[in-house]
């Protein structure tokens, strides 16, 4: 029997197993919406296509599977942009399919065209604009194939309205191939027999670990690594869950707000070794300055990361868990007592702290209350600014996949559709996002999905009346001309009550954990607006394209 | 130093432009750059020459190439024993008086004459990028009007490597 290329992308979901379609009709994606309807296919309407694909990326980084999304041609596939960039910045599997002018109009701008592959070309791990609907099933085969394997990413798909009702003989195919597609999973063993001999040899060590061993699943390896051979963690913002944050060897997060046990030890460490971590430049700082004396080790799936940013010692291209399960047996518990008695002793004399005060509530201190509450095991989604670091200093994560954010591309807009994405990847679990009021507003008609889908999602929402990063910059950088950065927001409580969604207001110091509480144990989803001290920093901070040991902000303790 | 990097890649629409788009997006610079079919329809054989001052940066543009997903295999091939081509159209003003002396130049180069009117020839070379260099050059007094290029192609001599 023929089918339709719409029953045909149906049916593909499908064999992926994909259990749920984020999306926003539109003309030229009808016919696909019609086949969803026929086969009463699982989607979630969001009310922006720029929900739709961040909640895709939510789901697929709270799950590990990849995350699913659909937008019509033109307007709709270009709000797609933002999400698949920040997507491919931090190695997500997203697949994006997005409906196009029929073939006999492309190129001629035609009502709602846009050229979305050309556009998404530097942004997405590939992309395809289908031109005959016998190619779909292959089409699609390979998107998924490339999006989840070796270093993932999204892939977008543009199917022109003619292949969507045009029809062919569907068999879905077993295999791909792809000729220039092969990446590479088992490091080389010499080279981890090098890393091995290495880590034997240092005598202070660090494991600076970030996004992708998440990614690669490899937690426990890492965990067994560090308590094996006794070496201290720093984490990157990307790294954060991959490791117990209160755990004897973490140090907490690295780079410009990182803490100073963490920016002290990579730059004083003789060898540091990068799992999955990409040396980013707010990780660095000034590059001549970081770990100046190690000798570098890095592991990572994709090769072209390999000595991108610093000059590496020893690579390993391949999977961190494989690489890491092939390092296990050969390392020995090192002598690394001085070095950690040191590091311990900055950890303690530098712990992270801020000033409490009788007029304001502190950010921090809401955070710090909420992992308590939470027991850190909540799946943690935020924007982008200060509550963002914040977060990432004082919520103490205990599990994998349960921080996700904006590392890469910074997307402001990014945790409230996520947090959708995730509460339905994983509906048993606390999904909590942490916002602030500039980014809270830039995907905020994401409330009306969250309460037409009934999403016990918890939004915290840290109010400072400003975009505190940028003014903190301002303060810092501008002699505090606060140009652009203060904001006259509207009545959080009303615009969540006006969703229908339950909100708290907590104005009180006292109050913190009584109000957060009560707003927890709601079956349902809450806002709580935290009136919080409108000019607190985040520190320590390291200056832009500083070194990451000359931090301000530093208090002892 | 100048590169000359032999790809080859899945002949498909869009590849060019993926591969022009990466070295703009990260700033790398093309000198020149030739696609054609290859005995497999299927593949496409790109030669570029590119610019890369150190070592790292040209592994970084390889890198980053292998990334597409069309592509198939890069060698850098600038110092293998191979074959290098450029073919050139160039449109040189000419009259009856000077013709004699321009057919001079295009023996000494091998090239050959492919177009005559009244006012100018279109002298058609095949070479190495030096030699296209040096009769342009040789060219030039006569009054150059127009100048095609193909950008180099290139094969290395052993018969088993790409």
């Amino acid at each position: 029997m023929k089918l339709t290329g719409a029953q045909i992308l149906v049916e593909c979901l499908k064999e992926e197993g994909v259990e749920v379609l984020f999306g926003y009709p539109g003309g030229k994606v009808l016919s696909i919406y019609d086949a969803l309807y026929q086969d009463d296919f699982s989607h979630i309407i969001n009310r922006h296509e720029q929900g739709a694909v961040h909640a895709a990326d939510g789901y697929a980084r709270a799950t590990g599977r990849p995350g699913v999304c659909l937008a019509t041609s033109g307007p709709g596939a270009t709000n797609l942009v933002t999400g698949l960039a920040t997507a491919y910045m931090d190695s997500v599997p997203v697949i994006a399919f997005t409906g196009q002018v029929p073939t006999t109009l492309l190129g001629r701008d035609t009502f709602q065209e846009a050229d979305i592959t050309g556009i998404t070309m530097p942004i997405t791990k590939h992309n395809y604009l289908v031109r005959d609907v016998a190619d779909l099933p292959r089409v699609i085969k390979e998107a998924f194939h490339i999006a989840t394997t070796g270093r993932p990413g999204p892939v977008l798909i543009d199917l022109p309205s003619d292949i969507s009702d045009g029809k062919t003989r569907f068999r879905y195919p077993e295999k791909v191939s792809l000729p220039g597609y092969k990446p590479t999973y088992n490091g080389n063993f010499k080279q981890i027999k090098a890393m091995a001999s290495a880590l034997r040899k240092a005598e202070k060590p660090v494991l600076y670990v970030g996004g992708g061993t998440t990614i690669s699943g490899a937690e426990q390896e890492l965990l067994e690594l560090a308590e094996k051979t006794q070496i201290p963690v720093v984490t990157t913002l990307m790294g954060m869950a991959a490791f117990p944050s209160s755990h004897r060897l973490a140090l907490g997060m690295l780079g410009m707000h990182g803490t100073v046990a963490a920016n002290y030890a990579v730059t004083e460490c003789d060898l540091l070794v990068a799992i999955g971590a990409r040396f980013d430049d707010r990780v660095t700082g000034k590059v001549e300055t970081f770990a100046p004396q190690a000798k570098i080790v890095q592991i990572d799936i994709d090769p072209a990361e390999i000595g991108k940013n610093v000059p590496v010692d020893i690579p390993i291209v391949g999977d961190i868990k494989k690489v890491l399960t092939d390092l296990l047996p050969l390392v020995t518990p090192g002598d690394t007592g001085a070095w950690l008695a040191k590091t311990g002793a900055w950890k303690e004399k530098y712990a992270l702290s801020y000033e409490r005060n009788e007029k304001y509530i502190a950010p921090q201190e809401v955070l710090e209350i909420l992992s308590e509450l939470t027991k850190g095991e909540a799946i943690i989604c935020t924007e982008v600014g200060q509550h963002q670091m914040w977060v990432a200093q004082y919520y103490q994560f205990t599990k994998a996949r349960s921080f996700l954010t904006s590392g890469g591309l910074g997307t402001m807009g990014y945790g409230l559709p996520a947090a959708i994405g995730a509460q339905i990847g994983r509906p048993n679990q606390l999904v909590i996002n942490v916002a602030g009021d500039g980014s809270l507003q830039m995907n905020i008609q994401e409330l009306a999905t969250i309460a037409a889908y009934r999403l016990p999602v918890k939004v915290i929402l840290l109010n400072n009346s400003y975009l505190g990063m940028v003014r903190q910059w301002q303060e810092h950088f501008y002699a505090k001309r606060y140009a652009g950065t203060f904001l006259e927001n509207p009545d959080f409580i009303k615009l969540a009550e006006a969703y229908g969604i339950k909100g708290f207001l907590l104005n009180e110091r006292e109050k913190i954990k009584d109000v957060l509480a009560e707003a927890l144990a709601v079956s349902g989803p809450v806002l709580v607006e935290c009136r919080v001290n409108p000019e607190e920093n985040v520190f320590p901070m390291v200056p832009p394209n500083g070194a990451i040991n000359q931090m301000m902000g530093v208090m002892e303790s | 130093m100048k590169h000359t990097l032999a790809l080859l890649v899945v002949n498909q629409p869009g590849v060019m432009a993926r591969i022009a788009g990466l070295y703009s997006r990260r700033g790398y610079n093309i000198n020149s750059i030739a696609v054609g079919e290859t005995e497999d329809p299927k593949v496409s054989r790109i030669t570029l020459v590119v610019e890369a001052e150190a070592a790292h940066e040209l592994e970084q543009i390889t890198k980053q190439l292998y990334k597409l997903v069309d592509v198939i295999k890069i060698s850098d091939i600038t110092l293998d024993d191979s074959v290098e081509r450029e073919l050139a159209l160039i449109k040189v003003k000419s009259s009856s008086a000077n013709r004699s002396e321009i057919l001079q130049i295009v023996d000494i180069f091998r090239a050959k004459i492919v177009d005559v009117s009244r006012s100018a020839v279109i002298i058609e070379v095949t070479g190495t990028q030096d030699k296209v260099e040096a009769i342009i050059a040789l060219l030039k007094p006569f009054g150059l009007v127009e100048i095609a290029r193909t950008g180099k192609v290139a094969l290395v001599r052993s018969a088993v490597r790409a």
